[in-house]
């Protein structure tokens, strides 16, 4: 009868509710632990190299084609639109900011959350599935100091500079459609868009935002293999989880992080 | 057969105090279902000694209450003296590195080579130079016969070869007891000789002391000096090899003759089959 | 993978995106410009400055001399007080006037300063005693209109 599948339906949502926020309360616990943790790591530059080798190095292609392309895009879009009234030259403009503030950030975040931040879940999630860490403990070695906080801050390190890289890519990318194709003034495109980023606020949030995303998609996706049931299925889906939490949190975040830095910018 | 000898009896005089003691320990993942109910074990120094009874019946949640990863919630474990569950996170890693464990198919780290392995914890814990540590890492992988393995990858070994270099990580700090998780599951009749030979061998030549947890009853009357009979979270048997051998205990038969049905029933309890039978006919 | 060669891409990896870095602030953002020169101050007073916005260019002749560096209102005079930061390098004389302009119809709002003639320069700290205030557009069309309404009505 409909009253009690209705009344089932909430029990499940008040449920499901109240294991998310004790997941988080976990999560934030388990986010402290690895802070305290990561002096001793970030002293093993070997481990936490060869992290930033894994995480950053292994997405370079990724994130810069997805940039050149993103950039031919815009290029190809904003010139079109932007010709209707007569501001074709603004092309620099246009480009250049959409991607330093947002796009750059934004999606090369939610690249590499898909691509680095379900490899370090799955492999994190398959060394507690075959009793790697169990072992690592009964030797004495804290696995969160010598697998988790190394994967976490090669994340981190690598995320800025990846955003940095899809920007240079995409701006580019717009630079070879709007002057090199549709044949813009390449005096213009520099100039007017040289004009009108400034380093602070423009490229120095969009640095803080890459930074703030790469925290977010590193711990989750350490904390989700930290934390994946130790069988094929669980690793699996902790893999999902990691890629759909991580890119909700960049969203999320995206949108808490512009109100406050551009909130000033209108005047 | 139960208690009639203890395991003291059949050690030599020696050192008195026991390597591990269990006494009357309860612990269950749920509160509400004790996985072991008020065990009592003692595992002299030098001894070889096997945990045995049918799956799931906690023999490996003995192996992670002595080795520390849980608490019971009654009762007392003790290593060499020491309460494991009141020590802190300093003295507990130091009891750790005393204590190795061999984990069920190995665990070894896939991502490092089979040298690595074992050099692992001796890089971990000491300060040791790269030349010592090379000549240790052979002379534990000589031990167990693998040396000529140590540039390959966990992921090239066979299983057997993969438990041996498992256990040559797990002696390579020279602890003073080892812990063993089904060494013998899913091996071959001459992986299985082997791993038999080289827990005996090592228990005796490095003067440790070994506890075996496995269902493997033919290897471990060969090898061991005694052994406890679990079944659902009590001791129901203990004994030496000869004992058990010669026991009328009709769980121990059912184990060591490999009976399909006995005090460990065959049938998972379920509704009589004719009732079953004629509600689907329906 | 062994260990020189994870190092090296690494190396190359952080290089380049430090580089790209770099790059956006120079080449796409405009870090060059007068940030970290050695500039003075000088004060201007308008009754009003329209659209003008904080680190809004100060431009002589077209050519950007400085930036707006503070805004505010005097409570005595009800005058908006303008806070210039001027190059070292550009000095101007006692009898400048300057004016809040629009660079085209609808760009950006900046302080245009006009040179006069006098000998004596303003030193750091002094106040530009000539200004003109921005063009409020709703007042020009008003004062058209009233101009109109008169003129057509005077007939």
């Amino acid at each position: 009868m409909p009253a009690e599948a209705v009344f089932n339906g909430l029990r499940r949502v008040g449920a499901g509710a109240i294991n998310a926020v004790s997941r988080l309360g976990f999560a934030a616990r388990f986010f402290a632990v690895v802070l305290i943790h990561s002096p001793a790591a970030l002293r093993r530059t070997r481990l936490t190299l060869r992290e930033i080798y894994f995480a950053g190095v292994l997405s370079l292609v990724i994130i810069m084609v997805s940039g050149l392309f993103v950039g031919m895009v815009l290029g190809l879009q904003g010139y079109d639109t932007l010709n209707k009234y007569g501001a074709g030259d603004s092309l620099g403009i246009f480009v250049g900011l959409s991607l330093v503030r947002e796009l750059g950030p934004v999606v090369a975040g939610l690249l590499f959350a898909s691509r680095a931040g379900s490899a370090i879940t799955a492999e994190i999630g398959l060394m507690k599935t075959t009793e790697q860490l169990a072992a690592m403990e009964m030797m004495a070695v804290d696995p969160l100091a010598r697998i988790v906080a190394p994967r976490f801050w090669g994340g981190v390190i690598s995320m800025p500079l990846l955003a940095a890289l899809f920007s240079v890519m995409g701006v580019f990318g717009a630079y070879l459609v709007g002057v090199r194709l549709i044949g813009l003034d390449n005096g213009a495109f520099w100039g007017n868009m040289r004009a009108a980023i400034d380093f602070w606020p423009d490229v120095t949030n969009g640095i803080v935002k890459s930074v703030v995303f790469g925290i977010a998609v590193s711990l989750i996706a350490v904390f989700e293999g930290y934390d994946a049931m130790p069988t094929a299925e669980g690793v699996s889906s902790a893999t999902t989880r990691t890629v759909v939490e991580a890119s909700l949190a960049i969203l999320a975040l995206d949108f808490i992080l512009t109100v406050f830095m551009f909130r000033g910018m209108g005047g | 057969m139960t208690a009639a000898a203890s395991p003291s009896a059949a050690a030599p005089a020696g050192p008195t105090e026991n390597a591990v003691e269990l006494v009357g320990v309860t612990y269950g993942y749920d509160s509400h279902r004790p996985v072991l109910r008020g065990i009592d074990m003692t595992i002299p120094r030098g001894r070889v000694v096997a945990i045995m009874g049918g799956s799931g019946c906690g023999k490996t949640t003995i192996l992670r209450l002595i080795g520390g990863q849980l608490h019971p919630q009654a009762g007392r474990v003790l290593v060499g003296g020491q309460s494991v569950p009141d020590l802190d996170r300093e003295a507990l890693y130091a009891m750790r590195r005393r204590i190795g464990m061999l984990f069920q198919f190995g665990a070894l780290f896939t991502d490092l080579t089979v040298f690595e392995n074992i050099a692992f914890t001796l890089r971990e814990h000491t300060n040791l130079p790269d030349e010592l540590i090379r000549d240790l890492v052979l002379m534990k992988l000589n031990a167990v016969g693998l040396r000529g393995t140590a540039q390959l990858r966990p992921a090239e070994l066979s299983g057997g070869m993969a438990r041996r270099v498992a256990l040559a990580r797990a002696i390579a700090l020279d602890p003073m007891l080892v812990l063993y998780d089904e060494p013998f599951a899913g091996l071959d009749p001459i992986s299985l000789g082997v791993v038999g030979k080289l827990i005996r061998e090592l228990n005796d030549a490095l003067g440790i002391t070994s506890v075996v947890v496995t269902h493997d009853v033919y290897e471990s009357l060969k090898i061991v000096d005694y052994l406890y009979f679990v079944s659902e979270g009590r001791i129901i048997a203990q004994g030496t090899p000869q004992e058990v051998h010669a026991s009328p205990d009709p769980f121990v038969r059912q184990f060591v003759d490999g009976a399909s049905d006995g005090p460990v029933p065959f049938h998972y309890p379920a509704p009589p089959y004719a009732e079953e039978l004629a509600v689907h006919a329906r | 993978m062994n260990r020189t060669a994870i190092d090296l891409w690494v190396g190359i990896f952080v290089t380049i995106g430090l580089a790209a870095i770099v790059f956006l602030a120079l080449k796409v953002g405009n870090l060059t410009s007068l940030n970290s020169a050695p500039s003075y101050r000088l004060e201007a007073r308008f009754d009003n400055i329209g659209g003008l916005k904080m680190r809004a260019p100060v431009k002589a002749a077209g050519v950007v001399v400085g930036r707006v560096d503070n805004v505010r209102l005097d409570p005595k005079t009800y005058e908006a007080v303008v806070a210039l930061k001027i190059d070292n390098g550009y000095q101007f004389t006692k009898d400048s006037i300057a004016s809040i302009l629009t660079s085209g119809l609808l760009g950006e709002v900046y302080v245009g300063i006009e040179a006069g003639g006098d000998a004596v320069m303003l030193a750091d700290g002094a106040t530009i005693a000539k200004t003109q205030s921005a063009v409020v557009l709703e007042k020009l069309i008003g004062q058209f209109m009233f101009d109109k309404a008169g003129s057509g009505g005077g007939k």
